[in-house]
């Protein structure tokens, strides 16, 4: 299983589960990163982190270190 | 008989008495701008109880039977108790409640901002949802049936467009008819069969403690569900009792094999997609190329999206502190200080007022007055500049660029800003820390922004220069400002690891959609930090420059001097010119013009120029204490108007004295530092 920080940009993935803990975790969880939840990876920023990411319809911004504990299974390319 | 009176009281307090409202809605959904067209501008802004979150409250205009006040809650995800914001919004909630709930939700943003419908559903208060944006869901050809969303929530949803004023009325004739009948709205039918007996049985073993109002059994349930320590705490539970509601959670989390948290979220999700899976259709799939996406293609890319971010920063920059804002800047200088003092001037001679009157007025009230005035253009137009590149979506793209760099010294991408225009002005700097969420981020950028030289400084600098340096004015320049810039960073490493330790703050930031500001909204943002502006700074400068005045002027038996190297000021330059002798400059002159340098950092020139009258600065500075002078400058405690502007930002007197300490000892070390090492190498040399 791949994590969202391994996934490629341009590919998706369905959530399976999430790693982190305590507020941090909430806030991931809150904003619509829940399992069966498909994301898509938009893009990094200039320095290669953070990077942007597509949810439930609308454009979010979340580190590596945390997308690394997101983890996805059903990763093919995103249809645009 | 008097029962019926008691009663008919009743009625009328009732009628008489104004509705309580709250508005709750995600961030960067509208909740500003429809506070605005309820409120109109009859608001005030204050600070919740404790924290740095900002409480605006406003009366509803054109309310037609009964008075109606409305709270704008601050912009939150959800009703987790981990942000100030979310635990602001939480204790409002509960604690004052409100008659009437209007929840705003982003039309275009439907199933996250849905999520925050179904915690607010459960606090049992009357709830009516605004569904905004609904002009930009039409243009994106993108429909959602309201009647269907209605009876599937069972809360009543009106249509708005907050920023095209569209459907304001019906929203407020709903909020009206709903708090009429002040039905509660208890959705039960949010989670699966099984997640809901549990809940349940959690609510039937509260009724035995007996400690949950009534309409919020279902909240509580979740909040003791989801491992809540507040209301964990909140509950006084005996051993069975918790016993018993921890056996019913263990049962669903076991079939699930998910943690408490996550269920309860995944649940409210799964519920909120069943919904709009029927209510809403899309005429594009998810994760189609919007107009935000084709601007972001050039603002965000790999290789634009640096010089972008540079020009824009240079141009708010130089159209704020270049010739445009200096010349707004000198033109309110001249109105105050020399059109409005010398009419006074001349008016107080005409009825021939005392000298010491006349110099109070003039020079002490009209002085400090003045000070505060001619910031003002500056301060106006740096926060207009900066609310349009935040109400329009880039600030967000300016802190997802800059993220990288500044987390290095602790801070997250959202502290540049703040910075940068430290080298403007520390006031409008400091104010615009307010867009930092993290507490401890904010502080950290706060003590570290005064570092940046701000532009005040710049005369102090030339005028050392032309005495000492003229050969090497741009090196000595570029390498103070250089030197700010690292004490900022050693500053922020230092604290970051000692008192300010912590976890980084999360980065996990929306990117709204781009979007056309209002002019309404912009004037509304940018006139309420000018009313804050001018009467913080306003009445802390006027009373300093007036003490500052007053030491000048007299001497110690209260009597006007001649010069002022007779008064108290001068006998204070006296006193503390000591502690300087180890940085190269004891005499009692530049103390003092240090001291003055509070009011404001021009006033070190002025002072200096009176004070020396005529001798030249060599007399006293030779070029080594010359600069570590330029240093101490460039370190010190910033100008009074600054230190209000931290005071408010902190909101902690131990922060702000914290603030004060710092930068007077490492201006002191620094300053003292350049002049014994500069000394040490001077001999050495021979």
């Amino acid at each position: 299983m791949k994590t969202l920080d391994d996934i490629k940009i341009g590919e998706q993935g369905t959530v399976v589960s999430i790693g982190s803990s305590g507020a941090l975790r909430r806030r991931i969880i809150d904003m619509g990163i829940t399992p069966g939840a498909v994301v898509i990876k938009q893009k990094a920023a200039p320095f290669g982190d953070p990077l942007e990411i597509n949810v439930r319809g609308y454009e979010l911004s979340i580190r590596r270190s945390e997308a690394k504990e997101i983890m996805l299974e059903n990763i093919c390319n995103a249809k645009r | 008989m008097v029962k019926t009176e008691v009663l008919e009281i009743e009625k009328k307090e009732l009628k008489t008495k104004p509705l309580k409202l709250v508005l709750a809605g995600n961030p960067n959904c509208g909740k500003t701008t429809l506070f605005n067209q309820l409120t109109g501008s009859k608001q005030y802004v204050g600070n919740w109880p404790g924290v740095t979150v900002e409480k605006k409250e406003g009366k509803v205009k054109n309310t037609k039977e009964r008075e109606a006040v409305i709270t704008d809650l601050p912009g939150i995800y959800s009703l987790s108790p981990y942000t100030p914001e979310e635990i602001v919004t939480r204790n409002c909630l509960l604690n004052d409640d409100p008659d009437v709930i209007i929840d705003i939700v982003d039309a275009t943003n439907i199933e996250r901002n849905l999520y925050l419908t179904t915690q607010l559903a459960e606090l049992g208060r009357p709830i009516v949802i605004a569904l905004n944006m609904i002009d930009v869901l039409e243009k994106r050809g993108d429909k959602i049936d309201v009647a269907l969303l209605e009876k599937e929530l069972q809360i009543p949803v009106v249509e708005i467009s907050a920023s095209k004023n569209i459907g304001i009325d019906k929203l407020v004739d709903k909020v009206f008819s709903v708090a009429k009948n002040g039905k509660y709205v208890n959705v039960k039918n949010i989670y699966s069969k099984e997640l809901n007996s549990t809940l349940c049985d959690i609510e039937e073993a509260l009724e035995e403690v007996k400690q949950s109002p009534y309409h919020r059994k279902r909240w509580t349930a979740v909040k003791l569900f989801e491992g809540d320590s507040v209301t964990w705490a909140h509950y006084n539970f005996t051993e069975s009792q918790k016993k018993h509601i921890e056996f019913h959670i263990d049962e669903v989390k076991l079939a699930k094999n998910i943690d408490r948290e996550m269920i309860i979220a995944d649940e409210r999700y799964k519920y909120i997609c069943a919904i709009t899976e029927k209510a809403v259709k899309r005429s594009k799939p998810v994760g189609f190329i919007t107009f935000s996406d084709k601007i972001d293609r050039i603002v965000t890319n790999k290789y634009l999206a640096l010089p972008v971010f540079l020009v824009t920063m240079l141009m708010v920059f130089v159209i704020t502190f270049g010739p445009f804002g200096t010349f707004l800047r000198d033109c309110a200088d001249w109105l105050i200080n020399d059109w409005f003092a010398g009419v006074v001037s001349n008016f107080l001679v005409s009825v021939s007022a005392a000298d010491w009157a006349q110099s109070l007025v003039v020079d002490g009230v009209i002085g400090g007055v003045g000070a505060v005035v001619s910031f003002l253009p500056q301060i106006m137009l740096l926060f207009t500049l900066l609310s349009l590149l935040e109400d329009s979506g880039y600030m967000a793209r300016a802190a997802f660029i800059m993220d990288k760099l500044l987390r290095m010294i602790g801070l997250s991408g959202r502290a540049f800003v703040p910075m940068l225009m430290g080298f403007g002005c520390t006031v409008p700097a400091v104010l615009a820390t307010r867009t930092l969420e993290n507490q401890k981020d904010k502080r950290l950028t706060i003590l570290i922004t005064p570092f940046m030289s701000c532009s005040a400084k710049m005369p102090v600098y030339l005028l050392f220069i032309s005495a000492f340096f003229p050969d090497m004015g741009p090196f000595v320049i570029f390498g103070i400002y250089l030197l700010g810039m690292v004490v900022a960073v050693l500053t922020a490493l230092l604290l970051k690891n000692t008192v300010l330790k912590g976890k980084n703050a999360p980065f996990v930031m929306e990117l709204p959609p781009y979007r056309m500001p209002s002019p309404k909204s912009l004037w509304l943002h940018v006139w309420e930090r000018l009313k804050d502006f001018l009467v913080r700074a306003g009445t802390v400068l006027v009373g300093a420059t007036v003490l500052i005045w007053f030491l000048q002027s007299f001497n110690f038996s209260f009597q006007m001097v001649d010069s002022a190297d007779e008064s108290i000021l001068a006998a204070i330059g006296v006193f503390i010119a000591p502690i300087f002798t180890l940085c190269g400059f004891g005499d009692w002159r530049a103390s003092v013009s240090l001291v003055t340098g509070l009011a404001a950092k021009e006033s070190i020139v002025s002072s200096m120029t009176v004070l020396f009258a005529g001798e030249s600065l060599s007399s006293v500075f030779t070029p080594l204490s010359a600069l570590s002078f330029l240093v101490f400058v460039l370190l010190y405690t910033p100008c009074v108007a600054a230190l209000s502007a931290i005071s408010k930002e902190m909101s902690s007197k131990k922060w702000t004295a914290f603030a004060i300490i710092y930068q007077l000892a490492v201006a002191w070390f620094a300053s003292a530092f350049v002049f014994q090492i500069g000394t040490l190498i001077m001999n050495l040399m021979g």
